[in-house]
């Protein structure tokens, strides 16, 4: 499917191959792992066996004897440094050395020659430790007496906000219905394939170099360069190619990041590191598990009156980015339908698990979920069809020029979500339901709808922007130099279209190689599906200037005005006279050459996202535009097992406009089988503490043959904030597949799900206390 | 140590490897190869995938003396020199990748199923491509890359 429309783009919108699919399917991809120095060492962390204690004493001796062995540090060795998304929630060191607070927590740290060693070593280190009471579960935690987690917060609270719009109190009096139900999302990881790793070095200059598997190398810059009191001029992160990222883990630093960089410091030599896929499953960030009590009111028509979510989340030991998980988790329940009352109560609380973080769809994905089913339970009690209730409720999309405001002034200029309702609802998944078997066998088919919508250009406190240079060659060729990281999105591929399109040159014409923070401009991060938005945004006014540039110099040669020149296809010419032509190589000739010879760099920055935003209150914005999703499910259980087999996935979507279909669509595929995971799959099983299922056997994310057929529709919309009208892709679908799936288990059951993942055996437990009834 | 013969992509090798040295290690320390990946060190996520006499084995779990005298492919010998194999160039045509990591074991895997099955319906690709975890794009593309590599 392409998209002709009212700009005609040459490049923009067509389906050509990815700028790393050649190296990726060849091997020749180079990830974090796939590095190595002469002289190298090995580092392996040595992790805590207790969930909660002192640490009493470390004896290194032992180990510090074991041939081969090069450097041990631990945590006293970084002096107090604390890290942690606000200034007020510094509260994890690179190693324990107080206290460890969950299973596993980093303790020391080891470099030797080889890996062997390495681990041997993390043996011979003895830590005595006394064992503290702990507390697992946030309910608990918040109660009075509970075992503190974090000395600074004495009631185990780590975040809280309270938000209060319009009256609820008066909005649920006034109701025909109100319901309250307690809903609960899982225990899941991002589930990358790639285990961080990373090669450091510290050189005799002072300077760092790391080759580091960050999705937000700035992050980790600013993290090294705090934690080691260097300027940051003298903090080099180089990005390798990024085995998948997610958010969470990839987008912050982990104990070995900064054990590594210290042991380089020690021994002079570079240190390399890999995190087992165990080490990742026990200690990385995860999801937050969250326990939402929604309450929400409806008129007799099934119009929303009020919502009021008290929302307790898991938080484990430390905050990491856990403030901006709690404000997602509550700022768009505004969104996709009209709501004029809503009251959050949101919760993070310490406990001795895991530390909790952002993963794909954060924050929205709890509590849409809860939103979804509850509005679908009330439009039964109303008879209402799922279609119906939806399109009564969803938003408009706003007329040319205005805003739809929310009543917590979140804002929208673009908003697809009746229509994605309408192109679902006239698909054959649903329109054809019940045409279609509803039993077959033991086998009972259910067919599900959601509606959602996500935030792209993720705003947070701090740096928003995203810069991009265009370096024009003298044989007309283009490099692009971003801080933006692909992590596997395609965002390199989209961002070498824009300057394609701007300059009017050939897609293959154009470069980009990965994030160095010695030469790369500085970049707020890959996360919040901000890439196309922002560094798209910075691309294409860095491809406008160079292209200033290269039409000031053509003028200058032509005797004309640079307006009265086009280029296009390579081809450089005069509007008026297309006869009048030279090659894009030509031009970048006369402009290179000219004079004492001009270097062509256009650069830009983004200015998206820059309105008020208030976590205290809940007011403004937290993204720059909303993407809009309606899905549909289609799966059959059986009803003597619990088993389900998900066979179809629509999803309508509103990304604005694909700028390249094949990645958006990928995206929103892959972001619905990560959701299809967390809805009826995955899930840690934690026992006091620790992890159970730490291996991707016993975790069990989709395979290939878990996975249903998926159509994807694209609508578009056009959003003014967007770099051609683009939007954001995946995080929408990441969060409409768990409330459609989970509609789709109560058609075929008729049992009302409120926890995830729903399971074979909560559905045969389901299934049999129903047949008591 | 054990002394060990491997042809590696039609090039012989005579190596001396520790016994518990696994062929992955050996791939990708030893010989270079680092196209093929480890994801997990367990067996379970197929980013290992390398074809020994012609069948899919994860090297994770398979030691380098196991290997001794057999034929080995890995990613790095299926194209000629920057000629891909026609099931290089339709996962690059449709798509069939996103962060890649994931990839050289899934094409290496497409590789065994249609060499014994040019012509596999959906189900048999999904079949073929069971020990291969993608995290990135919810499989889609990468069934229709195998379908394309069919046609080809």
């Amino acid at each position: 499917m392409e998209y002709p429309a009212n700009d005609d783009y040459n490049v923009l919108g067509k389906r050509l191959p990815r700028k790393d699919a050649v190296e990726k399917v060849m091997g020749a991809a180079k990830y974090a792992a796939d590095y190595s120095q002469p002289d190298m060492l090995w580092c392996k962390i040595l992790r805590s066996p207790h969930v909660h204690a002192r640490i009493l004493n470390i004896d290194t001796s032992r180990a510090e004897r074991l041939p081969g062995v090069k450097a041990i540090v631990t945590g006293k060795d970084f002096n107090g440094w604390k890290w942690g998304w606000m200034p007020e929630t510094r509260d994890e060191s690179p190693l324990a050395y107080e206290k460890v607070r969950f299973h596993y927590e980093g303790v020391a740290a080891v470099a030797a020659v080889d890996e062997e060693t390495a681990e041997a070593a993390c043996e011979l280190i003895k830590v005595d430790y006394e064992e503290l009471p702990a507390v697992f579960d946030p309910e608990e935690a918040m109660k009075e007496g509970a075992p503190v987690v974090q000395d600074y917060r004495p009631n185990n609270v780590s975040v809280q906000y309270n938000w209060d719009f319009g009256d609820v109190e008066k909005a649920f009096a006034d109701s025909y219905i109100v319901r309250e139900d307690r809903f609960e999302t899982g225990k899941v990881v991002t589930g990358f394939l790639e285990p961080p790793a990373t090669v450091a070095y510290w050189d005799p200059s002072g300077s760092i170099t790391v080759w580091a598997a960050k999705q937000s190398p700035y992050f980790h810059f600013r993290h090294l360069a705090a934690c080691f009191k260097l300027p940051l001029s003298k903090v080099r992160v180089i990005q390798p190619f990024i085995g998948g990222g997610f958010g969470g883990t990839k987008n912050d630093s982990v104990a070995a990041d900064f054990c590594s960089v210290l042991l380089s410091k020690k021994t002079g030599r570079p240190v390399k590191f890999i995190y087992t896929q165990q080490e990742v499953l026990n200690t990385c960030r995860r999801r937050h598990n969250m326990i939402i009590y929604n309450k929400m009111g409806m008129t007799k028509d099934g119009l929303l009156t009020a919502v009021q979510s008290r929302v307790i989340a898991n938080g484990g030991a430390h905050t990491a980015i856990g403030p901006l998980t709690m404000y997602l988790t509550g700022f768009a329940t505004g969104l996709p339908y009209k709501l004029p009352n809503y009251k959050y109560d949101g919760y993070r609380v310490f406990t001795n698990n895991p530390v909790s973080a952002a993963m794909r769809g954060h924050g929205t994905t709890h509590t849409r979920f809860a939103c979804e089913v509850q509005m679908e339970m009330m439009a039964e009690q109303l008879s209402i069809d799922p279609v119906e209730i939806r399109m009564r409720n969803a938003i408009d999309n706003p007329k040319r020029g205005e805003i739809y405001r929310t009543i917590n002034d979140v804002t929208l200029k673009t908003c697809g979500i009746k229509e994605a309702i309408q192109i679902a609802a006239e698909d054959r998944l649903w329109a054809e339901k019940n045409k279609e078997p509803r039993q077959v066998g033991p086998i009972s088919y259910g067919v599900g709808m959601s509606g959602t919508s996500y935030l792209g250009g993720a705003r947070q406190r701090g740096h928003q922007s995203c810069g991009a240079i265009v370096r024009v060659l003298e044989d007309g060729t283009v490099n692009l130099l971003t801080g933006a990281t692909d992590c596997g999105q395609g965002s390199d591929t989209v961002l070498c279209m824009i300057v394609a399109e701007e300059l009017g040159v050939k897609y293959e014409d154009v470069q980009i190689k990965r994030v160095d923070t010695a030469y790369t401009p500085v970049d707020a991060g890959s996360y919040g599906s901000r890439v196309t938005a922002l560094a798209g945004q910075a691309t294409k006014l860095a491809a406008l200037d160079a292209k200033k540039q290269l039409l000031e110099a053509g003028a200058k040669a032509w005797k004309v005005k640079p307006e009265d020149i086009e280029i296009k296809n390579s081809a450089v010419f005069l509007k008026d006279n297309p006869e009048k032509q030279i090659s894009f190589t030509k031009l970048a000739q006369i402009a290179s050459y000219e004079g004492s010879g001009a270097v062509i760099i256009g650069k830009a920055y983004s200015s998206y996202g820059i309105e008020p935003l208030d976590f205290e209150t809940g007011r403004g914005s937290g993204g720059i535009s909303y993407s809009f999703t309606a899905q549909t499910v289609r799966l059959g259980v059986d009803m003597e097992t619990g088993k389900t087999d998900v066979t179809d996935f629509f999803i309508a979507h509103d990304c604005g406009r694909p700028l390249h279909p094949v990645s958006v669509e990928s995206q929103n595929e892959g972001g619905a089988v990560q959701g299809l995971g967390q809805a009826i799959y995955e899930n840690f099983v934690m026992d006091k503490g620790i992890t159970r299922n730490d291996s991707f056997l016993d975790y069990k994310m989709p395979r290939i043959t878990d996975v249903p057929v998926i159509r994807v529709h694209d609508i578009i919309t056009d959003d003014p904030d967007g770099p051609y009208g683009a939007k954001e892709a995946s995080e929408g679908s990441h969060v409409s597949t768990p409330p459609a799936v989970i509609l789709a288990l109560h058609d075929a059951t008729g049992v009302w799900f409120k926890e995830q993942p729903v399971t074979p055996e909560k559905i045969w437990r389901a299934l049999k206390e129903k047949s008591r009834k | 140590m054990n002394d060990i013969k491997l042809t590696v992509n039609g090039n012989e090798y005579e190596i001396s490897v520790k016994p518990n040295a696994t062929l992955l290690d050996v791939l990708r320390e030893d010989l270079g190869l680092t196209g093929t990946k480890e994801g997990c060190g367990n067996g379970e996520c197929g980013a290992c995938t390398v074809i020994i006499d012609g069948k899919t084995t994860n090297s994770c779990i398979t030691l380098a003396v196991e290997a001794n005298g057999k034929e080995i492919t890995t990613i790095e010998g299926l194209s000629q020199g920057e000629k891909l194999h026609p099931i290089q160039e339709a996962f690059v045509e449709v798509g069939g990748l996103q962060c890649g990591f994931c990839t050289p074991g899934m094409i290496l895997s497409s590789k065994v199923l249609l060499d014994a099955n040019p012509n596999p319906t959906e189900e048999q690709i999904r079949k073929g491509l069971e020990g291969n975890f993608c995290r990135c794009t919810g499989y889609t593309k990468i069934i229709e890359s195998v379908k394309a590599a069919a046609k080809k």
